[in-house]
């Protein structure tokens, strides 16, 4: 086993090299100007001169990569050009509110995506399984920023019942499990879900159906085991697909949405991206890209290391 | 003992319910203007705002103070300078030298004084890099906004004298943008930097992050809560100097809501008072709601910079009139909702700068074609034309339906309009490069990037002297000649506030005679606001100011 982890831990080193050189690529091959954000349009050519050598922006990106990494190395992402705070700070931030998003969303996606996989799968064919399915087609079809925009039209605009942006009343800051701030996570939370709900209902629904249809069931009938025994049974086969979908939509959730954090204002990481992007504010773009795909490469570490544990035959492999 | 234990929990229960009831009274009993911004972050609070104007009229002017300051108290007269900090000005004998006689009595939110020691710090912030509070990243945003300012000395405790590195009339101006932070409050905060943190600049750097959490100016409002990217709280400062910018609102919030369908369901759900750049198509329902719709001209141009590259079919006059002439704004105005202006040149008839131009910019479609008919030009042998623009930026109003109007309208006109959109980034990069440098122009002879004309460098000069060329600056079109040098000479050494506008007048004036530009529209700055925010004036100005307002309850 220690072997095993220590050469997954090692696999990762390679990753984390590429996914830096990704995206510290990716912010300088978009078109733009780096200074944008502190340099108004109208500067003279001097100025702007003065400016790139003073951020560095005029050396080789090599040097400019090489440095970048030392500093990240040490903890340091440096400062967002825009607003001169350290990008470490701003991303912790945001990675905290986006995990209370998406834990949100999470529990109620996986809650009703589990529900209605099962009740369609047990149930299919059936004006119930019809039900669900159509409402798992709608989770994964629908646009989630236009169905936050009607969410917050409906229960917003148009019934004044909860507020549509900002993650706590005049804007929040620090988050708390009151009703104050709770108001402000229904919406997003919900619209955040749709998507998850959709992909876990469909494959649950696939994989219950199927899982219904082989000889192990039909005998346990025969031998006159109850549904509710049955039940278990399908419960049973279907929980390690079922958890290694949610995983993977778990990694996709908490990377943020651009979109619903941009429709609700929620200051998360989709939230600061966007931010980022239209600024063109380099450092704090990369900074957040890193953070993310790191988040991505820890959670696939750890999920390998679960996985391991629970089959030695991928320990084997 | 159990007893008593109940007495003190019940005791303790009413003081905490009678202390909650009395908050909530005073929290009614506070008047509190809540702002949705387009910004996606609080613009830097540090004295130097960035997000543009957006940033000067929510963390600049509310916070700060500067030796100048626009009029903005008039709906229906041009915004003017008036004295800030300053009290009065005046050029020296040698033209490079100004004296600034300074406003007595005025305190910084920290109780320090003002006076000209704080102006020269605030000067070398962003001009001396040998100074230790020297701060790089407000140099961009300030020194490109007074390009020609090099130094400040003090005469005495009340006067200040600046140094220009040329004669420039422009400078009362461009000092607009200089906000005074209180040095005093940055030196605490400087002393306050861990001990091992023992390099200058790093301490400065952070000194300067410190400042900008709990910033110290002399404006109107002074900061009391910032959660960055979430709010920013101000509360009124009692103290102000000036009885009529003293508020009367007790508290006013800042939150960021760069999406504008967000804005407007804040708005709509009462979660804001007041939201900037409503979503036009959300505008009839925020009326029918109850809510105020505010718009005023701003000196804000949306038009076509024109090409005057060897080759260039704008190099014909008669064809920069007749395109000038073949737009009908009263239906573009339909097709935004009634969010623009109709322009007549850079600035309306009426400014100090406008000058009665020969040529009169209105919709004439047969004076347009007679002219490009005399230019050779017809139905069946059109003009054809190219226009770089992009799908969205700030500023930039609607673009893409915007100039699919022009392009249709000046077909009329024997003009076959081509339109090149690109990115909004790389659009700003190649307005920097100039229509000669083929691989960005890609065949464009004309750029549409919209842009401020508060001040007469920025609005004029830039435009149309030789010595804005690119990449000096954004003469993007190469325009330029010896009488515009010298109208430009003119205006820039004219040292009394009166002849130096006549001499912009008279530059204005030839400008939209030679018409290097296409005039379509002036944006008018739409903000939609509860009926409940009083003492609103929206002045023709890109500012608004927050002092005079109130709420009703």
């Amino acid at each position: 086993m220690l072997v095993y982890l220590t050469k997954r831990i090692v696999y990762t080193i390679p990753i984390v090299v590429g996914v830096s050189l990704v995206c510290f690529l990716l912010v300088h091959l978009a078109p733009g100007d780096p200074l944008v954000s502190v340099l108004p349009p109208d500067a003279s050519e001097d100025l702007k001169q003065q400016l790139l050598i003073i951020y560095g922006f005029d050396r080789p990106y090599w040097e400019q990569f090489l440095r970048w990494v030392w500093r990240a190395l040490h903890g340091d992402l440096g400062n967002s050009i825009a607003s001169g705070r350290p990008v470490t700070t701003e991303v912790l931030r945001a990675v905290v509110n986006t995990l209370i998003l998406a834990t949100v969303a999470t529990v109620i996606g996986f809650f009703f995506g589990l529900l209605f996989g099962f009740v369609g799968g047990y149930y299919r064919e059936s004006w119930i399984d019809k039900t669900a399915s159509a409402l798992s087609v709608f989770g994964v079809s629908v646009p989630h920023y236009w169905l936050g925009m009607v969410l917050v039209i409906i229960f917003s605009s148009q019934l004044n019942w909860l507020p549509p942006t900002g993650a706590g009343p005049g804007g929040s800051g620090e988050w708390t499990p009151d009703w104050a701030h709770i108001r402000h996570l229904i919406l997003p939370a919900i619209t955040m879900s749709v998507i998850p709900m959709g992909i876990i209902a469909r494959t649950i629904r696939a994989l219950v159906a199927d899982i219904l249809s082989q000889d192990f069931v039909q005998a346990m009938r025969a031998k006159g085991l109850g549904e509710r025994g049955v039940f278990l049974h399908v419960v049973k086969n279907a929980a390690p697909t079922a958890l290694a979908v949610m995983g993977l939509q778990l990694g996709y959730l908490l990377g943020g949405s651009i979109l619903i954090e941009t429709v609700f204002s929620w200051p998360g990481t989709g939230f600061l991206l966007n931010a980022a992007i239209f600024q063109r504010d380099l450092p704090l773009l990369q900074g957040t890209i890193l953070v993310l795909a790191l988040f991505f490469v820890l959670l696939n570490l750890i999920v390998d290391l679960v996985q391991s544990l629970l089959d030695p035959r991928i320990q084997r492999s | 003992m159990i007893k008593t234990y109940r007495s003190l929990l019940l005791a303790g229960t009413v003081a905490l319910a009678a202390g909650m009831l009395l908050n909530s009274t005073a929290a009614q009993a506070e008047k509190v203007l809540r702002i949705g911004m387009t910004a996606g972050d609080i613009p830097r609070t540090l004295g130097q705002p960035d997000q543009g104007f957006e940033g000067n009229r929510f963390t600049g002017i509310p916070i700060y103070d500067a030796l100048v300051h626009w009029d903005l108290s008039k709906a229906d007269a041009p915004s003017v300078l008036i004295p800030g900090l300053a009290t009065e000005w005046a050029a020296a004998e040698d033209k490079t030298k100004w004296v600034f006689k300074l406003r007595p009595g005025v305190k910084f939110h920290d109780g320090s004084p003002f006076n000209a020691d704080a102006v020269v710090w605030n000067v070398q912030k962003v001009l001396d890099k040998e100074a230790p509070h020297f701060d790089q990243s407000q140099v961009g945003v300030t020194a490109s906004r007074m390009p020609t300012l090099r130094s400040a000395k003090k005469i005495d405790d009340l006067t200040v004298e600046l140094t220009t590195s040329e004669p420039d009339s422009f400078l009362p101006i461009n000092l607009t943008n200089l906000f005074m932070a209180s040095p005093a409050h940055w030196e605490a905060k400087l002393k306050a930097v861990p001990a091992d943190v023992t390099d200058a600049k790093q301490r400065a750097a952070q000194a300067w992050t410190a400042f900008a959490a709990d910033p110290s100016g002399s404006g109107p409002f002074k900061v009391v809560g910032f959660a960055p990217r979430e709010r920013l709280e101000l509360a009124k400062n009692a103290g102000y100097w000036d009885p009529k910018r003293t508020p009367k609102l007790d508290k006013v919030v800042l939150l960021p809501l760069p999406e504008a369908n967000a804005r407007t369901a804040a708005l709509l759900s009462g979660q804001v008072d007041w939201i900037e750049a409503p979503a036009p198509d959300a505008v009839p329902q925020i009326k029918e709601r109850g809510f105020k719709i505010y718009a005023n001209a701003q000196p804000h141009v949306w038009p076509w910079q024109l090409s005057f590259v060897e080759g260039s079919p704008w190099l014909d006059k008669r064809v920069r009139h007749a395109a000038n002439l073949c737009i009908n704004r009263t239906e573009m105005k339909e097709l935004l909702n009634g969010f623009m202006e109709e322009p007549k040149g850079t600035v309306p008839p009426g400014h100090p700068w406008w000058g009665n131009p020969k040529f009169e910019i209105k919709y004439d479609p047969a004076a347009a074609k007679k002219l490009m008919t005399e230019a050779g030009f017809s139905d069946s042998k059109p003009l054809k034309v190219k226009v770089q623009t992009s799908a969205s930026g700030s500023g930039q109003m609607q673009p893409i339906p915007m100039n699919e109007y022009v392009q249709q309208s000046l077909k009329e006109c024997y003009f076959d309009v081509e339109l090149d959109v690109i990115e909004w980034n790389t659009l700003f990069t190649n307005w920097r490069v100039g229509a000669k440098d083929a691989t960005t122009a890609r065949g464009a002879n004309a750029i549409n990037v919209s842009f401020a004309a508060m001040d007469p460098f920025f609005a004029m000069v830039r435009f149309t002297s030789t010595k804005t060329f690119p990449p000096v600056s954004n003469n993007w079109g190469y325009f330029g000649n010896d009488e515009f040098d010298k109208l430009i000479a003119a205006a820039r050494t004219s040292f009394d506030g009166t002849e130096r506008d006549a001499a912009l007048a008279k530059l204005h004036a030839r400008i939209v005679e030679e018409a290097p530009f296409v005039w379509i529209a002036h944006d008018v700055g739409p903000r939609a606001m509860s009926p409940k925010v009083t003492g609103v004036v929206q002045p023709k100005s890109w500012f608004i100011d927050i002092a005079p307002m109130d709420i009703q309850p």
